[in-house]
């Protein structure tokens, strides 16, 4: 195991909410896309949800991570060389990779926003109808999971003991940010009247979600090896409990029942599980 | 006048006077922070925004049953491969004509993920400015021509500045005397790990009692990036397919 001297960076609540909203909204938009594509008619209405869950989540990211900043208003040397103008981007540092995803993930973000609002009063707008339509939420998927996901590789390319030390924080935070997206859209769905097809669905593919993440969290924990053992302080251990909560009894109601009031509160543990597993990582491995 | 400067901390000269500390923080104007006592005689505790270089006290038994200390003066190592530049999303930290590592204040955002890079916690983070700071190498001296503040002060020579190919021949001819006298345990620091140091040290014990990381764990953040990105690569597939195949279900209470 590599060791190291480091000081924390002091990435504190900023960072864990947008790393928990910037799951959800990234995550929120691909499983719309996912819906549109492959589901019937009785799935439009949760699509269009997911379209317009997403953008509101996603505004609030880029103002947490500017606040974040020593400087807030240098947040465009992210992106912009202040000596030469030119594009700042560094393949090589997630942090310059997320700023541009962040960036372009907006984009689409806002033209499917548009286009749910559109389609909402009956019309869709032209340039999102036929394939150029399919293409175009693909792509936004794709920049969505990689909003989702990007975040623990952020953590990992570091010399920040536990961040460092394993290569599934990347994919355990995807895994995560995919569960809490359907989780969010379940519960929006929910509190709707939508068709009770789409609810299954997203019940059922947050059950797969699940399994993953917690596969990935015995990966995460073998991955780091001795390492991990800085949870066992009680606080972080109280933590882990309360991630375990939110995965492994909202797996249980999923199976069990479909119900609303159930499935709706196994959707709020999931979230709190999420935001729980991201205050864990995040704080754990700076204290 | 462009050279390639460098370093060389012999700690068995260090007589823990910290004339290094206060020279730095004069020429830097650095106020530092107020000062913490535990059982020794450092009080500036670590290096940081604050503190840009470091007299450690590392007590140890020696092999008469007394107690002796190790001390040596830290500082940024400025790193051939330097893990603080690689991650650096503002190209805020550069590499200087004299082929120091150098955060320019004006473009730094205080993003803070040079700190969670620097295997030798150097880095800090001014609150007061919103920047990360570390030693310059006294850039403005250099650009003078004049030695900085650290080894001008230091009274015994345990820091010497010079051209870093210099640095490196009086290092080695140091490791050879001190070995020769029978200094078995003498080692230098510095010459292999992150593409060859800026700051070589001469230790007397192993490298982790100072704080310096082993050779064999000097490696930069990067070595990170294939792996967690093919790991998430995998999940996202996974997780599309999970979605696919529920959204694709059909029967059950649909």
């Amino acid at each position: 195991m590599v060791e190291h001297f480091v000081t924390p960076p002091q990435w504190e609540w900023y960072i864990v909410w947008y790393f928990f909203l910037g799951g959800i909204a990234g995550g929120v938009y691909a499983l719309g896309a996912i819906l549109r594509l492959l589901g019937d008619d009785r799935d439009a209405p949760v699509a269009r949800l997911a379209f317009l869950l997403s953008l509101p989540v996603l505004a609030v990211c880029p103002i947490l991570l500017t606040l974040d900043l020593g400087r807030p208003l240098r947040f465009w040397h992210m992106m912009i060389d202040s000596r030469t103008f030119g594009l700042n981007f560094k393949y090589w540092s997630p942090m310059s990779v997320g700023v541009w995803v962040l960036l372009i993930f907006c984009v689409f973000a806002f033209v499917s926003f548009l286009e749910a609002l559109a389609s909402l009063r009956g019309s869709r707008a032209p340039f999102l109808a036929g394939g150029l339509g399919r293409v175009f939420v693909i792509v936004g998927a794709v920049f969505g999971l990689f909003l989702a996901g990007y975040t623990g590789i952020l953590l990992s390319v570091s010399n920040q003991p536990i961040w460092s030390d394993t290569w599934a924080l990347g994919a355990l935070l995807l895994a995560s940010g995919l569960s809490v997206a359907a989780a969010t859209l379940s519960l929006v769905t929910r509190l709707g009247r939508h068709e009770q097809s789409a609810e299954a669905k997203l019940t059922r593919a947050d059950r797969y979600f699940t399994i993953l993440e917690l596969v990935l969290l015995v990966v995460f924990f073998l991955s780091l090896g001795a390492v991990g053992s800085r949870f066992l302080a009680p606080r972080w251990m109280a933590l882990w409990v309360v991630v375990l909560i939110g995965t492994l009894v909202p797996l249980a109601l999923h199976f069990s029942t479909e119900r609303r009031v159930p499935a709706m509160f196994a959707a709020v543990l999931t979230l709190v599980g999420g935001l729980a597993l991201r205050i864990v990582v995040v704080f754990g491995a700076q204290m | 006048m462009a050279r390639t400067v460098g370093f060389f901390t012999d700690t068995t000269l260090c007589i823990g006077c910290k004339a290094c500390e206060v020279a730095c923080k004069e020429w830097n104007q650095l106020p530092g922070h107020a000062p913490q006592f535990g059982d020794g005689y450092d009080n500036t505790s670590q290096l940081d925004e604050q503190n840009w270089r470091h007299v450690q006290f590392h007590e140890r038994t020696t092999a008469k049953g007394g107690v002796a200390w190790n001390m040596m003066s830290d500082v940024c190592k400025h790193c051939a491969l330097a893990s603080c530049m690689e991650v650096c999303p503002t190209n805020a930290i550069i590499r200087t004509e004299f082929d120091t590592v150098y955060i320019q204040p004006s473009v730094c955002n205080g993003c803070r993920d040079c700190i969670a890079a620097c295997p030798y916690h150097v880095i800090g983070f001014d609150e007061a400015s919103g920047l990360a700071r570390k030693c310059t190498f006294c850039y403005d001296r250099l650009q003078a021509n004049l030695t900085p503040a650290c080894a001008k002060a230091c009274p015994t020579e345990s820091i010497k500045f010079g051209d870093l190919d210099t640095m490196r021949e009086v290092a080695g001819a140091r490791l050879n005397q001190l070995r020769g006298q029978g200094m078995s345990e003498a080692r230098l620091y510095g010459d292999k790990e992150y593409g060859g140091l800026h700051a070589l040290f001469l230790l007397t014990d192993k490298p982790e009692i100072y704080g310096l990381p082993p050779t064999e764990s000097a490696v930069l953040p990067s070595r990170n990036n294939v792996r967690g990105y093919l790991g998430t690569l995998v999940t996202a597939a996974l997780g599309v397919a999970g979605a696919v195949f529920a959204f694709r279900e059909r029967g059950g209470k649909e």
